[in-house]
Order: structure tokens, then C-alpha cells, then sequence
């Protein structure tokens, strides 16, 4: 088997997933120089909600791809109010004040979330209900599993949906315009509170899909799920340059594949001294080393204080 | 001893495409009041950002004091011995008026980590001058009786004499002083006028940027006229004052020279 | 009355005070044996949990730095303490001379993070260091190969308690007549060692130093422009922190006799920070305020929410520990939304933190 090849289509799974988590991280960034911290736990709240509503109709007769998609649909609401409601309650009220207020708030919300979904689905993770057959495809010496290739085609079009709509579409345009200057935005007559809120919305509509997506990867969905997978994909928009779309999505699939690497390669490399249980530190690693060497990252422009 | 303090070069710097300064060269004597003037963009905040350390030049930079100040940060340049201040005050807000300038103090102080733990001798009898010190600036520019106020919260006339104790007790060689008088009144910028003479006869050198005429005509030994990033003119305020490049820099444009 | 009895009965009031507030200290763990000998054990943490607490407060309080990872600093100070204090590498040095050595250790942590990391802006340092905990528990959690210096999850048991000589402050004894159980004499030992974590802060708060620390906070350009290095006035916050990290993980691992990854990680460094929050950044006795709140007010609750909700319900639907992580995240948002100088402002941060730029 060619381990090379399977690791980059690993990466490139896991990568997307993280592209798309990233998009999130990098909307709410660009548009209010926020770390939203609680990013990470929409995503959990997608998966939990969409896996909660596939396992209530794993006993039914209908299509498997059917269900799975009324879970993503189920889910997307959800994490939709949840993404608002974070943003009217804890992050809205503190937009004038010192930067350090709203990420200490941010955390708060992102240890609430976790254990109010810890008091609704209890510790135990909930597992994907085997409806979906594992299929597989040879390709050029490795395998690409089904659920694989969905993940990647879904994360495609969402990427293509987003970039889209900021780009082509009034609310983009809007959308933009706050990010480059609030205040002047205002002025030309854009509702930033609206636009505020719709970008968080559909953060959390991405986060949903992701939840679902990297739960239906690994089989499992629990409530503790989202604050690693969440820090993943921040480093990953900060590798691509923070605030920048194309880059969070560069850098989400760049992550990947440095992930599936590193964890595929790391015992060969130090003679199995460190072993693929590091995997999670090559996220920070490239994070600190990103920040220390490159802080615009991959294709950001803006760089240093606002002083 | 050289009587010359700062000298600066053929100072370009320059933001993506716009040339912000170009070529600029000057040099301020020890004891001078040096002007700089010019309309609004003309690069004078810019130049006072390279002086100290902000911005990194793109080509040329100062001598300060026979030593070259490039490469240095901005606490470099304050150790050596040029303060500022900044056109949109920048005090410590939500401190008192004697903690600003206290805090000037640091860099000619040494008090470390555990000096403040074990409050050595050493480090009580500095905290001592410190304070006194202090107290001695804020009577210096006339707001002693304002020392334990909040820095925001003092009106405006002082926030600016504040901002000038607070450079002044860093020990500077140079004061640099980004529009002084902005904001105040005709009686208030009299009395900035004598404070910074007394500020020079005490020995410190002054550089200043401002845009009320009659101050900068009745204070300056020298002023230099920059406009879009160029030297324009230099010398004794009286002689600038009749160039015609600077009327017409003014004015805007050759009609303005012209008609004037 | 003239100025002078007028000074003298307020310098005697407060001494008064303060002669009740020790009496107070010094009675407390009695009367809390009395309720039983856990809650003395919840005392000691509380007092721990004071002190890891200061440490973090020189750094968000003092600085306004947002450390993250602030645990690991905590853990690297506990497992220096198991490693060179018990069976795992028979090493038994006393805890005076481990204490330093964790404190340096975590120092050198906390200056190797820092070094790199400090020349960004806030928000970016807050993510690195909620990073770096991360990576500080990954490999505590994996260091049992390539030879087995952390034990991996299992972690280290069997720590040697704090020891003078012969006088085990584990061990119950008698003396004067008064039953001293281990707790007790425990809560004494920490208890001073908390006092003088209350003096180092507040000297280093109105210090030269302490000034630095405040003029970033408010301005760092300004700051700057003043002589201060910035990048070292923080790198010394950090280091500071870091090493009051490194201490408390000692006392820490003294105390429990055992320690694993699982107690440091991300959840930890959000209670401390909780802590900070709720009594208030940059005050030290907010900050001791709050660390004592959010240790026995969980206790509290487990106390009675667990048998209430079994008489109603027969079960337990909220289990104590979500509970007390619930108070920690609703202390951080609340506390940021209605009272963002905390409890017991620090009258600075107070006016920094009400500002509406």
C-alpha cells in the first residue's frame, strides 16, 4: 500500500473538514476581531443534534443518505440560534469594550455550551449507526472510502457556496465592507448589527455541516469534541492568514495533510521514540511557528497592531 | 563639545507606493527650539514615527548624538535620550497624573523583580526619588495640584502639560513635541510658550511640531518647512516666512504664490 | 480629640482587624474539622487554588496578558515535585529544595513560550498559550517512552508529603492538647506559604515593575516610547506567573500524593482565569476572594444539590462536576457583562475596564 498517497487523501479529508471550521473562525475574525472561542463548540452542537436525529431514524425504512441529510438539516438550524444567541448575548453588549473582555466571555460560552451539552447527551459519545455501507475505491496504490469522498465534494461546494455569496451577493458585499471599516459601512447606510449576526449565522450553518461531516469520519460524536477540532481550525485560518477566506480554506486542507503526515511518518522518522499519539501537537506547532515567522500567515495582508 | 545633537540624512520612507518622505535632511543644534512645519500630510508626524523608532526608514535615518539611531526600538531611542509626545495624546488614561509620569521614570531607574520583593534599601530610596521626582515635573509644568487626579479625566490644557512632564522624566537630550498647542487657548498656548522656554533654558533641546504660527515664529531659532514629504525650506522662522515655496505650499499651489 | 488619638485609634482599629482577621485564620480549620475533616482538605485547595490564582493575576491582572495554557505551568511545577519526591525515580529531596527548583523550571517554561509569542497582539497570545497547555499535556501524557520519565496516563503516585526532618505534615498528631490531623497542619504550611504570595504580588504591583506592567496595559505604544522594553517587562510577567505556577504544582502534588495528566488540563487553566475574573484582575485580595468562592461554593452545591435532586427525583440528573464547570463559564460571561472589574475591583482596572472606546 502506498502510504504516501493514503496519508494525503487522510489529510485531505480531515483537512476540508478543518477548511470548513476554519471559514467560521475567519468570518467572525475579519468582520469583529474576535477569537471565537466557541467556534469549536458549534461544531460539537452539529454533530450531537444531527447524529441524535440519525439514531431516532436508524430503525426506519428510509434511503441511509436520506437520513443522514435530514440530520444535516436538523442540525443546521440548531447551531444557527445557537451562533446568534452567542453573539446577541455575550459578545454584542461588549463590542466597545477593552479586546480582553469578549475573549474572556468567549471562553465562558465555549465551557457553558460544552457542559449543557454534557447534561443533554450525558458523557457517552453517540456512535453513527451502521446504515451506510463502507464502501472503498482503489485509487493508485490506496483506498478512498466513500464517506471520504462526500466529505470532500461537500466541503467543495460549500467553499464555492460561500465564496460565492461574500463575493457576488449584496450581503456579501455588505458583509465585506464592515469587515474593511465598520464605521464607514455604517455610514453608507449598512446595518452592522444585521451583518454582525448573519456572518455568525452562517459560521454556524458551516460548523453544523463540519459536525456532522468529521462525526460521520470517526464514527463517534461527544460533547468534548469541539474545543480540540475547534483550536485545529484556527490555527488552520491563521496559517492561511487570518480574515482571509481563501486562506482559511488553504490553510485548513494544508493542516491536513501536515497532520496525516506527521502522523503516518513520525515513528519511521524517530525511530518509534514519538509516536502517531503526537499527532494533535503538529496543529500548534505549525500554529506557534506560523505566528512566530509569518503572523499575516499564507496569504494575509493585514498584519500587526491596529495602533 | 560638538554643538550639533541630531542629524538626519537623506530619510526616505516610504508606505506601499506613496513616497511619505523623501530625501529629507537636517540636523538641530544642542540648546535650538527646531520647528517643523508644514500643511497637514506633509510627512511631519511620519518623520517624528522615524526618529523614534516606529517606523524603520526605507533609506538615510538620524545621528543622535554622534551615534546612528537605526535599527533601534523605540525604548532604545528613549534610553538614549529623545522623548515625545504624541498628537492625539497618549497618556496612561485610567492612571493618575503622578503614575504617568512616574512611569517615566523607568528608564533611567533599575529597581528589578526581586529589588520589588525584598524592598531593598536600594529600591525604597529609589522609589523615594522617584516619587519626588514626579512631583517635582507635575510642579515644573504648573499641574502639581492635579497629581492624584486620573490622566483622562484632566482637561485638555493639561492632559498636553502632562504628556510633556512625562517625556521630561525620562531625562531626554531631546523633547519632541507633536502639536502642543493643539486645542488650547490663546492664554494656555502663552503659557506652553514660556514652559518650553524654560523646558530650553534648562538645557533640553526642543523639536517641534505645530501649527500655530505665532508660536512657532515667537519660539523657533530655526524652522523646516516639509511639504509632500520634501524639505521645502529651512532656516530662521522670519526668512521661511517670506519663501515663496512655503506661501505657496500654504496657499496651495503656484496661483496662491502669485497672487499673494 | 486631637489629630494625633485620632490617628492612633484608626491605626489601633486596624490593627484590631487584623488581629481578628488572623485569630479567625488560625481557628478556621478546627471549626471546619468540626464539620468534618473534608472540608479542611477543601480549605487547603481553596488556598491553592489562591495562590495559583495570584500567580495567573500578575499576568492577565497586572500585565493584561490572556494566558490560556496557564496550567501547564502548574503541571510542569507538580511533576517536578513527584519525579524528584517519590518512588518513581526513588528520589526523596525535601520540599524546601524543590519548591525553587519546580519554580525555575516552570520559569524557564514559561520564558521559552513566552520569548517567541510575546511581540503578538493579545488575542494571538491567547490561542499560542491555549496551544502550548495542550502540547504540555500531550507529552506528559506520552513521555512514559522513549524511557519512562512521566508514566504516561497512569501518572505518579506514592508522592512524598511536605517534611521537615521528622515532622511529617501528613501524619495526625497531638500537640498541646489539640488533635492536629494532617489537613491541619497541611493548612498552616500553605496558608503562610499563600501569605507571602499576597506580599510578592502587592510589592510587585507597587513597584517599578508593577508601573511597566500597567503603562502596556494601557498603552503600549505609549509605553514604549516611554523606555519601557516591552517585550521584556512581559516576558518577566509571564516568567513571574509561570514560576508561582510552578510552585503551587508542587504543593499540589505533595497534597494529593498523586498526580496524572488528567489534572491539568484546558478546563483547569478556565477555573483559575474564572477565579481571577470573578474578584477581580489586577486585585490581589479580589483575586484570593475569588479563588476561595469558586473552590467551596462547588463543594457547597455538591453538598446539597446531589441529595436534593435524589428525593426528587430519585436520580441524579446534574452531576456536581458540570455543575461546578457551568459556575465557572457563567462566572467569566456574567462577570464580563455586568461587572467587568469583578467583585473587588482593582479601582484601575475599574476605570480600564468600564472605558467605552
Amino acid at each position: 500500500m502506498d502510504i504516501f498517497l493514503q496519508q494525503i487523501i487522510n489529510g485531505l479529508t480531515l483537512g476540508s473538514v478543518y477548511a470548513i471550521v476554519a471559514l467560521g473562525y475567519t468570518m467572525v475574525y475579519g468582520i469583529i476581531q474576535l477569537i471565537n472561542f466557541a467556534h469549536g463548540e458549534l461544531v460539537m452542537i452539529g454533530a450531537m443534534v444531527a447524529f441524535s436525529v440519525i439514531n431516532a431514524l436508524a430503525g426506519t425504512h428510509l434511503p441511509p443518505v436520506l437520513i443522514v441529510f435530514i440530520g444535516i438539516l436538523a442540525a443546521i438550524p440548531v447551531c444557527m440560534l445557537v451562533g446568534y444567541a452567542m453573539e446577541r448575548i455575550a459578545y454584542r453588549p461588549l463590542r466597545s469594550a477593552p479586546r480582553l473582555a469578549p475573549l474572556i466571555t468567549a471562553i465562558g460560552i465555549s465551557i457553558i455550551l460544552q457542559h449543557l451539552a454534557l447534561l443533554v447527551w450525558s458523557r457517552n459519545p453517540l456512535a453513527f449507526p451502521q446504515i451506510i455501507p463502507f464502501v472503498t475505491f482503489p485509487i493508485g496504490g490506496a483506498i478512498i472510502s466513500g464517506v471520504q469522498i462526500a466529505i470532500i465534494l461537500t466541503s467543495v461546494l460549500m467553499m464555492g457556496a460561500l465564496t460565492f455569496m461574500v463575493y457576488r451577493t449584496k450581503l456579501g458585499i455588505a458583509m465585506r465592507a464592515t469587515s474593511q471599516n465598520p464605521l464607514v459601512a455604517g455610514l453608507m447606510g449598512i446595518d452592522i448589527d444585521r451583518i454582525i449576526s448573519f456572518t455568525f449565522i452562517v459560521g454556524a450553518a458551516l460548523a453544523a455541516v463540519a459536525g456532522v461531516m468529521v462525526g460521520t469520519y470517526y464514527g463517534i460524536a461527544h460533547y468534548g469534541m469541539g474545543s480540540l477540532l475547534g483550536m485545529k481550525a484556527f490555527s488552520a485560518a491563521v496559517l492561511g492568514g487570518i480574515g482571509n477566506l481563501a486562506g482559511a480554506m488553504l490553510g485548513g486542507i494544508l493542516l491536513g495533510i501536515v497532520e496525516a503526515l506527521g502522523a503516518g511518518y513520525i515513528g519511521d522518522l524517530t525511530n518509534n521514540v514519538f509516536g502517531s499519539n503526537y499527532q494533535d501537537v503538529f496543529a500548534f506547532m505549525v500554529l506557534i511557528g506560523v505566528l512566530v515567522f509569518r503572523p499575516s500567515g499564507l496569504l494575509g495582508e493585514r498584519v500587526g497592531d491596529r495602533a | 563639545m560638538n554643538s550639533l545633537l541630531l542629524e538626519c540624512a537623506g530619510l526616505d520612507k516610504r508606505f506601499g507606493g506613496v513616497l511619505a518622505l523623501a530625501e529629507v535632511g537636517f540636523s538641530i543644534n544642542r540648546g535650538e527650539i527646531y520647528g517643523l512645519i508644514g500643511p497637514n500630510g506633509a510627512g511631519k508626524t511620519t518623520l517624528f514615527n522615524a526618529l523614534t523608532g516606529i517606523y524603520s526608514c526605507d533609506a538615510g535615518g538620524f545621528s543622535f548624538a554622534g551615534k546612528p539611531l537605526a535599527g533601534l526600538r523605540p525604548d532604545q531611542i528613549a534610553a538614549r535620550g529623545i522623548a515625545r509626545t504624541f498628537q492625539n495624546i497618549r497618556l496612561f488614561g485610567n492612571l493618575s497624573a503622578l503614575d504617568n509620569v512616574m512611569i517615566g521614570r523607568h528608564v533611567r531607574t533599575r529597581a528589578g523583580v526581586f529589588g520589588a520583593i525584598l524592598r531593598t534599601r536600594a529600591t525604597l530610596a529609589e522609589e523615594v526619588a522617584i516619587e519626588r521626582r514626579a512631583l517635582e515635573l507635575l510642579a515644573y509644568v504648573g499641574i502639581a495640584a492635579r497629581a492624584n487626579d486620573v490622566a483622562r479625566q484632566l482637561p485638555y490644557g493639561d492632559q498636553r502639560r502632562l504628556e510633556i512632564a512625562r517625556a521630561l522624566a525620562t531625562e531626554p537630550q531631546l523633547l519632541a513635541l507633536d502639536e502642543p498647542a493643539a486645542g488650547m487657548n490663546a492664554t494656555e498656548t502663552l503659557e506652553l510658550k514660556k514652559l518650553l522656554e524654560r523646558v530650553r533654558a534648562d538645557g533640553t533641546t526642543i523639536l517641534l511640531i505645530e501649527h500655530d504660527m505665532k508660536l512657532v515664529m515667537g519660539l523657533c531659532d530655526r524652522v523646516l518647512v516639509l511639504d509632500y514629504g520634501r524639505k521645502i525650506a529651512e532656516g530662521p522662522p522670519r526668512e521661511v516666512q517670506r519663501d515663496p515655496r512655503v506661501i505657496a505650499a500654504y496657499l496651495g499651489g503656484a496661483e496662491g504664490a502669485a497672487s499673494s | 480629640m486631637n489629630i494625633f488619638a485620632k490617628i492612633l485609634t484608626k491605626a489601633r482599629s486596624k490593627w484590631v482587624g487584623v488581629a481578628l482577621i488572623a485569630l479567625a485564620l488560625i481557628a478556621l480549620p478546627f471549626a471546619l474539622a468540626a464539620a468534618g475533616t473534608a472540608w479542611v482538605r477543601i480549605a487547603n485547595l481553596a488556598i491553592l487554588f489562591a495562590f495559583l490564582a495570584l500567580g495567573l493575576n500578575i499576568v492577565v491582572g497586572f500585565a493584561g496578558l490572556l494566558d490560556l495554557g496557564y496550567i501547564a505551568f502548574y503541571g510542569v511545577g507538580a511533576y517536578v515535585y513527584a519525579l524528584l519526591a517519590s518512588p518513581h525515580f526513588n528520589l526523596h529531596l525535601p520540599f524546601w529544595v524543590i519548591l525553587p527548583i519546580g519554580a525555575l523550571v516552570a520559569c524557564v517554561f514559561g520564558v521559552l513560550l513566552g520569548a517567541p509569542t510575546l511581540k503578538l497582539r493579545g488575542d494571538y497570545l491567547a490561542i499560542v498559550t491555549l496551544g502550548f497547555g495542550e502540547i504540555v499535556r500531550i507529552f506528559l501524557n506520552n513521555l512514559s517512552r522513549p524511557f519512562n520519565l512521566t508514566n504516561g496516563p497512569q501518572g505518579i503516585s506514592r508522592i512524598d508529603p511536605f517534611s521537615f526532618g521528622a515532622f511529617d505534615f501528613s501524619r495526625n498528631e497531638t500537640i498541646a492538647g489539640l488533635a492536629f490531623s494532617g489537613p491541619i497542619k497541611y493548612y498552616y504550611l500553605l496558608l503562610a506559604l499563600l501569605l507571602l504570595a499576597i506580599v510578592v504580588n502587592l510589592r510587585l504591583q507597587h513597584s517599578r515593575i508593577g508601573r511597566a506592567w500597567e503603562a502596556i496595559r494601557e498603552d503600549e505604544i505609549a509605553a514604549r516610547a516611554m523606555g519601557i522594553n516591552t517585550t521584556r517587562i512581559k516576558l518577566l510577567a509571564f516568567a513571574m506567573g509561570a514560576s508561582f505556577g510552578g510552585v503551587a504544582g508542587g504543593m499540589f502534588a505533595a497534597i494529593q500524593g498523586f498526580i496524572s495528566p488528567e489534572s491539568f488540563v484546558l478546563v483547569e487553566s478556565v477555573m483559575v482565569l474564572s477565579m481571577v475574573v470573578l474578584g477581580g484582575m489586577g486585585n490581589v485580595w479580589g483575586v484570593v476572594l475569588g479563588a476561595v468562592l469558586l473552590t467551596f461554593v462547588p463543594e457547597l452545591l455538591r453538598d446539597w444539590v446531589q441529595p436534593v435532586q435524589q428525593s426528587l427525583f430519585g436520580k441524579t440528573i446534574i452531576e456536581p462536576e458540570v455543575i461546578r464547570m457551568l459556575l465557572f463559564g457563567l462566572a467569566l460571561v456574567l462577570m464580563m457583562l455586568f461587572r467587568p472589574a469583578g467583585l473587588l475591583p482593582s479601582a484601575i482596572r475599574k476605570r480600564e475596564l468600564t472605558k467605552q472606546k
